[in-house]
């Protein structure tokens, strides 16, 4: 069994990676698609507006790459703090 | 062959191959039936969960939806993904680690009390019920509009699927059913964008296709030709919105924080086989859901532009005229008799004008070219619905489109069944009224209540009360202000104890409940116009759910301060699904 002070260091590495990718996950769909929509409008990727695009499609692309991030990440803290499943 | 015998075909074959595999994959405990057995595969999990997820409406009304709403769209489209970000980070490993069958389970345990179970309870079955219904109608009427039965025949049929295999199967037979059905809608879904993208743009894909330039042309995109011709007819620019941004942000955030509260989503974490698997589940959800939800709104741009262009096929200018009703095309023709479409000659020129006739600085316009109202209606479904035929598909397809939507819908209302089953026998059943019922005797009683929920649920979606379209905010509201914050507090808190918890689920469902009703009045008329001048900060009853979730917040904390903190197990309880090591392990397939 491991002891309090390895859980507590795997928790708080755990909240901080968590944050990480609250914060992305904020800034490409409410940032970029919502609040500075109309800033980033003035720029095109391709044919789409870039406000728009992030809006309609690039959020949900970042938010697939952030779970599995997260997902690979975790696994090695897992592995690292010795709580991973066998 | 002709369409009507195809479709009943293809339909046909779907349901030969759900009943297969819920024959294949019948439950035999009590842990089958609630949760498959925890020996789910992380990939056909995710398959699952996108066929879950994705109802009929998704299905056949959001890129209609998209279309006429443009930019404002994005609110689904952001707020009914995002929201697996936060069940992947905050919610699905730490609840597949607890390892136990429901959603008021965790709650009841985590706050050491029946009460706090029952309130959960009451929660799920009616975030589940109104959603339910909405399923049923969904099946309805993809049977009558495709297959020329009534309604109630449709329903029906559909009834009788469902209950094969979800009474059946339980959560075994309803996850290896929704993995196919993934698979028939996806199919369905994709299909006849890609020809569309492929006609309009050149480009096979629809994300990139809603990007490009328009075919037979170097310069000019396909978003801000459809801007264009939108604003010469006197709607609002496409790619602009017309919403507050507060509302936007509100909307999707209720959308995204009830997404990760819905229960029929969350148990589906509960199916695979290690808490690793749960988060990387999670990704595979939202990778197949983004197949059809990163399509979609490809399809509603490039649907409303090949419809503004079929009836101008010229653009609107002082030179031009609008299509001649004599000469509307087929689909056009077919479409109309199902009511989708309707034309009305206002000024009696046998032409179709078709603009906007809300708007007012636009109507000099309109009088000076003698139009006298808008001519054409148009219902948003049939973006999806009519797409084959609009991009000239085989009749195949359009068969095909019809078994998509059917999958949609029963995969959709099959989860929702099985939750409110699971909530009735485990939950209620045995975890209060008979804790001492053997296991044969608990499994009967889940199929006993799947039962009697799919005929309710058909009843309801028969006679829909006039809540259905309203389900979305019910729905979505409810569980972004009750469950999603109970959970998340006792995951990531030891101090919120069981008078916090109770409290602020009590408020936040109540004050979403009452705001909602207020501004639509389901059961009573409303008591104010539901207007942005009316709205408690300027927020919708659709975003509400975002302030009851941070009314719920505020007072589980400050009850839980007041009072005696959780006792020692229950610190223990939170300490240890914190950490991966020693889920309880999945049984055989």
């Amino acid at each position: 069994m491991s002891d309090q002070a390895t859980r507590d260091r795997y928790w708080k590495a755990n909240l901080r990676l968590m944050a990480i990718c609250l914060i992305i996950w904020f800034t490409v769909s409410y940032g970029f698609g919502i609040l500075l929509v109309d800033v980033l409008d003035r720029f095109q990727l391709f044919g789409y507006p870039l406000g728009f695009w992030f809006a309609q499609q690039g959020s949900i692309y970042t938010f697939l790459g952030l779970i599995f991030f997260y997902a690979w990440r975790m696994n090695k803290l897992d592995r690292e703090h010795d709580f991973h499943e066998e | 062959m002709d369409l009507q015998t195809l479709t009943y075909i293809v339909v046909g074959a779907t349901f030969v191959l759900y009943i297969g595999i819920a024959i294949w994959s019948r439950a035999h405990s009590t842990g089958d039936f609630y949760v498959a057995g925890k020996g789910v595969h992380p990939v056909a999990n995710g398959m699952a969960t996108g066929a879950d997820w994705m109802s009929a409406a998704s299905f056949i009304s959001m890129a209609g939806l998209i279309a006429f709403l443009g930019y404002d769209g994005s609110v689904y489209l952001m707020g009914w993904t995002g929201g697996y970000v936060l069940l992947a980070l905050l919610l699905a490993p730490y609840l597949r680690k607890y390892g136990k069958f429901t959603v008021p389970e965790f709650i009841g345990d985590r706050y050491y009390s029946k009460s706090a179970r029952i309130v959960a309870v009451i929660c799920l079955i009616f975030i589940s019920f109104t959603y339910v219904a909405g399923q049923m109608r969904g099946v309805g009427i993809v049977f009558s509009r495709f297959l020329e039965v009534d309604i109630l025949t449709g329903l029906l049929v559909g009834m009788g699927i469902v209950f094969i295999y979800a009474v059946l199967g339980g959560m075994k037979g309803i996850t290896y059913t929704q993995v196919a059905q993934y698979c028939v809608l996806i199919f369905a879904y994709t299909v006849p964008a890609v020809f569309i993208s492929i006609q309009l743009t050149g480009n096979a894909l629809p994300q990139l296709g809603l990007g490009s330039t328009v075919s037979g042309s170097e310069s000019v995109w396909l978003l801000e030709r459809l801007d264009s011709v939108v604003q010469d007819l006197g709607f609002g620019a496409y790619t602009d919105g017309s919403k507050a941004t507060i509302d936007v942000f509100c909307i999707t955030l209720a959308l995204m924080v009830g997404t990760a509260g819905l229960p029929h989503v969350i148990v589906r974490f509960f199916t695979v086989p290690k808490v690793s698997d749960a988060r990387r589940s999670a990704g595979w959800a939202l990778f197949f859901i983004a197949l059809l939800y990163t399509t979609a709104p490809a399809v509603g741009a490039m649907a409303r532009l090949n419809l503004i262009e079929t009836i101008w096929p010229g653009g609107n200018s002082e030179e031009t005229q609008p299509l001649a009703y004599e000469e509307r095309p087929n689909w056009f023709r077919t479409w109309e008799e199902t009511g989708l479409l309707g034309f009305e000659d206002k000024n009696g020129d046998g032409r179709i004008q078709y603009y906007n006739d809300a708007n007012e600085q636009f109507s000099p316009v309109a009088e000076s070219r003698g139009w006298e109202g808008n001519e054409l209606t148009v219902d948003r479904d049939i973006m999806v619905l009519a797409n084959p035929e609009i991009a000239n598909l085989p009749n195949w397809v359009i068969a095909l489109i019809a078994a998509g939507g059917i999958a949609a819908a029963l995969s959709t209302a099959a989860g929702l069944l099985l939750v409110i089953s699971s909530a009735v026998s485990h939950d209620l059943v045995k975890g209060i009224f008979k804790p001492d019922m053997s296991e044969r005797g608990e499994l009967l009683t889940g199929r006993i209540a799947a039962a009697v929920a799919i005929v309710i649920a058909g009843y309801l979606g028969y006679n829909p009360p006039g809540f259905v379209a309203q389900v979305v905010a019910f729905a979505f509201g409810l569980a972004a202000a009750s469950l999603f914050p109970a959970i998340i507090m006792g995951i990531f808190s030891t101090r919120i104890n069981r008078e916090g918890a109770i409290a602020g689920m009590l408020t936040g469902l109540l004050f979403t409940f009452g705001y909602i009703l207020y501004f639509k009045g389901i059961f009573i008329t409303p008591l104010a116009e539901n207007v942005p001048e009316n709205w408690l900060f300027g927020i919708s009853p659709e975003g509400i759910g975002v302030v009851g979730m941070l009314l719920n917040v505020i007072v589980a904390t400050v009850v839980s301060k007041l009072t005696a903190p959780p006792p020692a197990d229950i610190r223990d309880l939170v300490e240890d699904i914190r950490v991966p090591r020693g889920a309880a392990a999945a049984h055989g397939h």
